[in-house]
């Protein structure tokens, strides 16, 4: 179980002191997979990075299974919306250097354990590729495989899909949820978009923004596979309007204090980019 | 290879109908009996291996120290502040210039003139590493560190590796120098070596004999660096993802 505890993070720059996240408190449950949404700036990245152990909180606590969190740790991985494989690594060299800092010393195991997770993400056949060879949504595939292989705990994901056309991103959304059926990890996935967070997740936990914190925190009680768009969208649109909220409150203090929503123009219509492309 | 004719000829005119003597400016005839000739008595051999000894143990030198400095220089900032407008300064003196302090520290000897090869070398790698290493995506490191990677791990299998192209280029670059510098350091002053051969040409009249060290010393200086560096750079570009990233 990963617990938050009035978690609060601020970052000193030259324009001031801003209050990223305050008082955020959560906890996810073993095998859940949670959709943290929000719109970009509210601090998503954020919080994911305190759990990945990447940074620190200034308040509060985080801990899993009641053990604080101290630093980075084998049992989380994190993937990136920048797949951040090495470019100098093959494929194959890439997930197995995972393993390697993951501790696994055995080569006959991390050899059988590279190609069992190239092969679950369908690509073994370019084991041998270099990164610069591979398409955004194969970097993406080999990046799963490289933070599923040393079995860890909790999967953390941020925005991994957000960069790829809508096709692979569906694809992908598929592979993902017949993966974590299987693995049962527990995953934190970070996105900006309502109708990707509904469709993959267990529970959509939705934060609002300046200061982030949590603002709707919805189970999503449909079965999987989620192929049925009509209960997607009843969960879709209930979250919008929340959503809705927070992204004309970043509109204002980003573009301009009299900035007026003009009918139509707010998320919910399918072609923006916080519902829509899926 | 038409060009290098076209020069050859051309050379062969210059030497035989132009406004020089024939004894200031040979064809390619009399330059190859030359070098034929210090061929036979191994006196070219010995040269070209004191050369090349020298080049290759000072730029050995200088490419570990450089790299090695070149990364503290990127990763810490108190080493940056202090000593880093003192490196930049540094590069702009040509490395002839340590020469007469070389010689008072360490006598006429092949200390000094190692000195001055690394010298002439050291700081272009070492900037070259600073640069490549501070311009290393901080999502690799990031990455890397989730990974588990720690300490000397990060440095050795992930930022330097990172860093490689720029590395390549500054190592590329410090090659260049390096040869320079050694030609300068032979020709002024140090017993042995190719340099010291075109000073002994000279100082006998013998221009043929010259003009066959400087063709050794234009052969030997692109030859090494084509086995050296080859095609390394351009693929290590591509490979990392630089050359899409220029190209777009
Ligand atoms: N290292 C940092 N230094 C200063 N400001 C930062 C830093 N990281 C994030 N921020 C700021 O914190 C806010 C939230 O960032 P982030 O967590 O990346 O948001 P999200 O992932 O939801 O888009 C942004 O306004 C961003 O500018
Ligand atoms: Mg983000």
């Amino acid at each position: 179980m990963i617990a938050l505890d009035n978690v609060s993070k601020h970052f000193t720059s030259k324009r001031g002191t801003h209050h990223v996240l305050s008082d955020v408190s959560l906890t996810i449950d073993e095998g859940q997979f949670v959709c943290l949404l929000g719109p970009s700036g509210c601090g998503k990245s954020t919080l994911l990075n305190l759990i990945a152990g990447l940074d620190t909180p200034d308040q509060g606590t985080l801990a899993i299974d009641g053990k604080p969190i101290a630093g980075p740790g084998p049992d989380r991985s994190v993937m990136f919306q920048d797949s951040a494989l090495f470019p100098w690594l093959s494929v194959r060299r890439n997930v197995d250097f995972g393993l390697e800092l993951a501790g696994f010393r055995d080569k006959d195991e991390r050899a059988s354990r590279v190609e069992t997770f190239l092969k679950k993400v369908q690509l073994w056949r370019f084991r041998d590729a270099y990164v610069h060879e591979l398409s955004g949504g194969m970097k993406q595939r080999v990046a799963l495989a490289r933070a599923l292989a040393p079995d860890p705990r909790v999967l953390l994901m941020d925005e991994p899909f957000a960069a790829l056309d809508a096709q692979t991103r569906d694809v992908l959304h598929v592979e993902l949820t017949e993966i974590w059926r299987a693995t049962r990890k527990t995953v934190v996935f970070v996105t900006h978009n309502v109708r990707e967070a509904v469709r993959l997740g267990d529970r959509v936990v939705l934060m609002a923004t300046r200061p982030g914190r949590v603002k709707l925190d919805e189970p999503i009680a449909l079965a999987r596979p989620r192929t049925n768009e009509g209960d997607v969208a009843h969960y879709v649109g209930r979250i919008m309007k929340e959503l809705r909220t927070e992204v004309e409150k970043v509109m204002r203090e980003e573009i301009d204090d009299a900035w007026q929503p003009a009918p139509g123009a707010v998320p919910g219509s399918s072609s923006s980019g916080v519902g829509g492309g899926i | 290879m038409l060009a290098v004719g076209a020069l050859l000829i051309g050379w062969a005119c210059i030497s035989r109908f132009g406004p020089w003597p024939r004894y200031m400016l040979p064809g390619p005839g009399g330059v190859a009996l030359s070098l034929g000739h210090s061929l036979r008595t191994g006196e070219l051999g010995r040269a070209v291996a004191t050369s090349l000894y020298r080049l290759f143990a000072g730029y050995a030198m200088s490419s570990a120290a450089g790299i090695t400095l070149g990364v503290m220089l990127a990763r810490l900032s108190w080493l940056r502040a202090a000593v880093g407008p003192l490196v930049v300064g540094l590069q702009a003196l040509p490395s002839i210039c340590w020469l007469p302090l070389a010689l008072l520290w360490f006598g006429l000897s092949e200390k000094a003139i190692l000195f001055v090869v690394v010298m002439g070398s050291l700081l272009s790698i070492t900037i070259a590493t600073e640069s490549a290493v501070r311009a290393v995506p901080t999502m690799y490191i990031r990455a890397a560190r989730t990974m588990g990677a720690r300490r000397l791990r990060l440095y050795t299998r992930v930022i330097l590796p990172a860093a490689l192209p720029g590395i390549v280029t500054g190592l590329k670059l410090g090659w260049t120098f390096a040869w320079r510098s050694l030609m300068a350091g032979e020709l002024l002053y140090v017993a042995g070596g190719l340099g010291q051969l075109l000073t002994l040409g000279r100082e006998l009249g013998d221009m043929a004999k010259v003009m066959s060290v400087m063709v050794v010393i234009v052969i030997l200086g692109l030859g090494f660096e084509r086995i050296l560096f080859g095609n390394v750079e351009k693929r290590v570009r591509e490979r990392w993802g630089y050359a899409q990233a220029e190209a777009a």
